[in-house]
């Protein structure tokens, strides 16, 4: 089967991800969703590792989420939580997107070509195997990071944009890593965050990630990977122990 | 959660409901069918020199002559009818709404600076907290709201709001939480010139409606968001304070920011939270303020509600997502998403 075009002109969200359920039981690897204009949940708990659905216009909120395998390209902006509990698979957009990105993610590759709005990177997770990316190549708002229990999460603060320059940045974080171009200010951590250079190993780990996201933009990736990077992680183990526990 | 949408044309082109309706509907999943509404401004030229009272009638019969014996008391109805409705099956009537054209008398008010308005508002404070079967919901010049309890079409036909033309909309699809979804409870919520929507909710709303309360104001329609209309009337239009610091008052930097400002700044902001601690809203929530040449959106100070504006033209739009603005005009130019607490507003030029 080659690639299915779907016209999304008012068709609701129901439907929609009927056909492209449809499409993909009867072994359609390339979906291509025009005239999107705020259908939420589109391709969630959807399954495929090889199949990949193009997205032109502006999906609704909790695009891609339980998603497991499959790739969505988004030409135009996402609204809120996009890749929420994602588990496998990319999610790739051509644009910004709304408040709560990667909501929870547990797996699988976020990347968001210009800005993202509060609470980027919400609760994401890893265990085991399962280690989710999500990068920004703009500038994110405040609570970047909160709660944050794993993954690794970029912000490159392209566009002559400050990569954050608001509060709150890894506030409850007890996991994962937050990667920001440069470094951010001292009062925009939040509490239980620290912030150091990379070490010559953590940039190792991070730059085929940049190198990617650069590729995938056909973005000049030569002062990304000379640029300096600043790490934001757990300030102590369980740096909220005293708080929510009694021992 | 609940959907909102603002548009102000700044060159006060008019713009029919058509548009609005459909922008509203595509966010349906914000909403739970128990509440939505419209206001528009600019929507009776005719009659613009004269408050536009809306009210829902319980019983024509039985309340209808005493609201009018009251009215009659404070000034003149100019004119009056029934506001065109078209009965929709999933709509249930449980009110008769009417427009009065009312003209105040301001030799009654005779120690007030501005003894229409006064007359206005207590005429609303008045009807609606002796719930006599009439509710005044809207009660400005050259705007009206329509508001019922069900879902942004069925209440968008019902009130044939592509009829109406207007340079101003809000709109708002309730997804009621706190309290029961009634058409009371449906936004916009309205006072004189001033309409509000709001997604969220006030959990400072106690001690906001206590010191509302303190100036006279009466809390009747058993939900959070008209304090907003009420506390907006006292700020801007009696305390004579601008849009912005109003909401600098509502949704305030923390004291940390303010510590960091320069001094003159400092003390501006000092003087705001000490002033008007009581008028600060906690909570999280995404609200919309209008008045007849001016809208303005602002959400909590951490951002736990979505805005988003986008701008084409002489055209401003505030909403809770990107794609309804797209319904109304898809090539709507420099979307973004203003920071937490601080205002966006927009004004007619002249």
């Amino acid at each position: 089967m080659g690639a299915v075009h779907i016209n999304a002109k008012d068709i609701h969200y129901t439907q929609l991800n009927e056909q492209i359920r449809t499409i993909v039981a009867r072994g359609g690897k390339e979906i291509i969703l025009d005239n999107i204009l705020g259908q939420r949940f589109i391709g969630d708990g959807l399954r495929g590792d090889d199949v990949t659905i193009t997205i032109n216009g502006v999906p609704g909120g909790d695009l891609a989420m339980f998603m497991s395998g499959p790739t969505i390209i988004v030409h135009g902006n996402a609204d809120h939580a996009p890749g929420n509990t994602m588990d496998k698979g990319a999610v790739i957009i051509h644009g910004s997107a709304g408040d709560a990105v990667a909501h929870s993610m547990r797996g699988g590759r976020i990347y968001v070509r210009d800005n993202i709005g509060y609470r980027g990177g919400i609760h994401m997770k890893q265990y085991k195997g399962k280690r989710p990316i999500l990068v920004v190549g703009g500038s994110a708002q405040a609570f970047l990071g909160e709660y944050m229990a794993g993954g690794l999460l970029i912000v490159l603060g392209l566009n002559d944009a400050a990569p954050v320059s608001e509060r709150g940045v890894g506030s409850g974080i007890h996991g994962g890593e937050i990667i920001v171009r440069g470094e951010v200010e001292e009062r925009y951590l939040g509490t239980g965050a620290k912030q150091e250079p990379l070490t010559s190993e953590q940039r190792a780990e991070i730059l085929p990630v940049i190198e990617d996201f650069a590729r995938v933009f056909t973005i000049d990736k030569e002062p990304l990977l000379a640029a300096d990077y600043s790490r934001i992680t757990a300030a102590h183990a369980r740096p909220f122990a005293n708080k929510y526990t009694w021992e | 959660m609940c959907g909102i949408i603002g548009v102000i044309d700044r060159r006060r082109q008019l713009m029919d409901g058509t548009k609005i309706k459909e922008a509203l509907a595509s966010m349906n999943e914000r909403g739970s069918g128990e509440g939505a509404g419209y206001v528009a401004y600019g929507i009776y030229p005719e009659y613009k020199e004269y408050y536009a009272l809306h009210v829902f009638f319980d019983h024509i019969r039985e309340h209808k002559v005493p609201l009018e014996d009251l009215l009659e008391k404070w000034g003149t109805i100019v004119h009056d009818e029934q506001i065109k409705t078209c009965e929709q099956p999933n709509l249930r009537k449980v009110h008769t709404p009417w427009r009065y054209f009312f003209r105040p008398d301001p030799t009654l008010m005779p120690k007030s600076t501005t003894p229409e308005e006064d007359i206005i508002t207590h005429l609303v404070m008045k009807v609606n907290s002796e719930r006599n079967g009439a509710l005044i919901f809207s009660s400005g010049k050259n705007l009206g709201v329509f508001k019922a309890a069900g879902w942004p079409e069925d209440v968008a036909n019902f009130y044939r709001i592509q009829d109406y033309k207007g340079y101003l909309w809000l709109a708002h699809n309730r997804y009621p939480t706190n309290t029961a979804g009634w058409w009371g409870g449906a936004h916009p919520f309205n006072l004189l010139d001033w309409s509000v929507v709001h997604n969220g909710e006030i959990t400072s709303y106690g001690t906001n409606r206590r010191y509302i309360e303190s100036f006279g104001y009466k809390c009747t329609m058993y939900t959070d968001t008209e304090v907003v209309a009420y506390l907006v009337d006292l700020l801007v239009r009696k305390h004579g304070l601008s849009e912005k610091i109003a909401v600098r008052a509502f949704a305030p930097p923390f004291w940390e920011d303010i510590d960091r400002m320069p001094a003159k700044e400092q003390e501006l902001n000092r003087a705001i939270r000490l002033t008007y601690g009581s008028a600060m809203m906690n909570g999280p929530f995404a609200i919309c303020i209008a008045n007849e040449n001016t809208l303005v959106g602002f959400t909590d100070r951490i951002k736990l509600r979505p805005l988003v504006v986008g701008e084409s033209g002489d055209r401003l739009f505030i909403s809770s997502e990107e794609a309804a603005i797209r319904r109304v005009d898809k090539d709507v130019g420099n979307i973004f998403m203003p920071k937490a607490g601080e205002p966006v507003i927009g004004r007619l030029y002249a």
